[in-house]
């Protein structure tokens, strides 16, 4: 395959940032339910 | 057993459905990424660079998508006034992942672009534009952080979304209306002639289903995210203003 590099590099960088977002996301929402009562979740 | 799980589970901003949401987002990603790489031809004209496509149109459409989700939502804080936060927190949360999305966009289009023109980048009408709507989400994700109060926020950052939304249409047809570098589009084109292979379609609209259920998930965790940042501020004023409260009148009593 031709340029394989450029096209590696755009799905590696384009799902690579959304995954990041995702565990950031999921971290912080531990780490801030933990401090949050129960109350204040109306999803759980 | 079960008292672990639910311990857990409400340790998270997740529920059932995004958990649903999730798993169906990444195997239709990994779908996605075996025919973009191994199904699909290369293209006549763009040659395998054309595999790049699959990735820079999804994430350019969700990320219109994204902005008028969060005009929407916006409009909809201003109007209905007893559930503000609520829309405000999906406007910011869509303006947020819409953003990260703009931003791949803008990252793989100047890949493609250094393989089919052979430049990373050029001051082009669409490409501009592009570049100008991003600046602004930008800019509107700042201004979301200046205010404490959420509800001033939510006031302020709707004026701002609905009027940043308008830069949509000019980007989609900055193609037709100033002389471009980018091709028109292939599938949302103004004579509704579709440009491309059944299978490469196919991926393609895959990669928009993907990409969408992405969005969804990451907009579900992140406007729950900031409900609990703002019990948390909230909470967090509550407490330092009855310490400083119990503070001082310490201080005169001990006096």
């Amino acid at each position: 395959m031709k340029d394989l590099g450029f096209i590696l590099a755009s799905w590696i960088i384009t799902l690579g940032s959304i995954g990041v977002l995702a565990l950031v996301t999921v971290r912080r929402a531990r780490e801030l339910s933990s401090r949050v009562p129960d109350e204040h979740k109306p999803w759980v | 057993m079960h008292h672990w799980h639910k311990v857990n589970r409400d340790m998270t901003t997740g529920t059932a459905t995004t958990r649903v949401i999730g798993w169906i987002a990444i195997l239709t990603t990994a779908w996605v990424v075996v025919s973009a790489f191994f199904l699909t031809p290369a293209d006549v004209i763009q040659g395998d660079s054309v595999r790049i496509m699959y990735v820079h149109v999804p994430t350019a459409w969700i990320a219109y998508l994204a902005f008028v989700i969060t005009a929407v939502a916006s409009g909809c804080s201003l109007v209905r006034k007893h559930r503000t936060l609520g829309f405000d927190r999906v406007a910011g949360a869509s303006a947020e992942v819409g953003v990260l999305f703009m931003a791949m966009t803008l990252i793989t289009g100047s890949l493609w672009g250094r393989l089919t023109w052979g430049t990373f980048w050029q001051w082009d009408p669409r490409l501009t534009t592009t570049l100008f709507l991003f600046v602004t989400y930008v800019g509107y994700l700042a201004i979301r952080r200046v205010d404490v109060d959420p509800v001033r926020r939510a006031r302020r950052s709707a004026v701002i979304a609905l009027l940043a939304v308008l830069e949509i249409p000019l980007v989609h047809f900055s193609v037709v209306l100033w002389r471009s570098l980018h091709q028109e589009a292939s599938v949302l084109n103004t004579d509704g002639d579709v440009r491309l292979d059944g299978l490469m379609l196919f991926t393609l609209f895959s990669g928009v289903v993907a990409f969408t259920l992405m969005f969804v998930w990451l907009v579900m965790h992140r406007q729950r995210l900031t409900a609990l940042s703002d019990v948390e501020r909230v909470v967090g004023l509550d407490a330092s203003i009855a310490a400083r409260r119990a503070e001082h009148a310490g201080g005169v009593r001990a006096t």
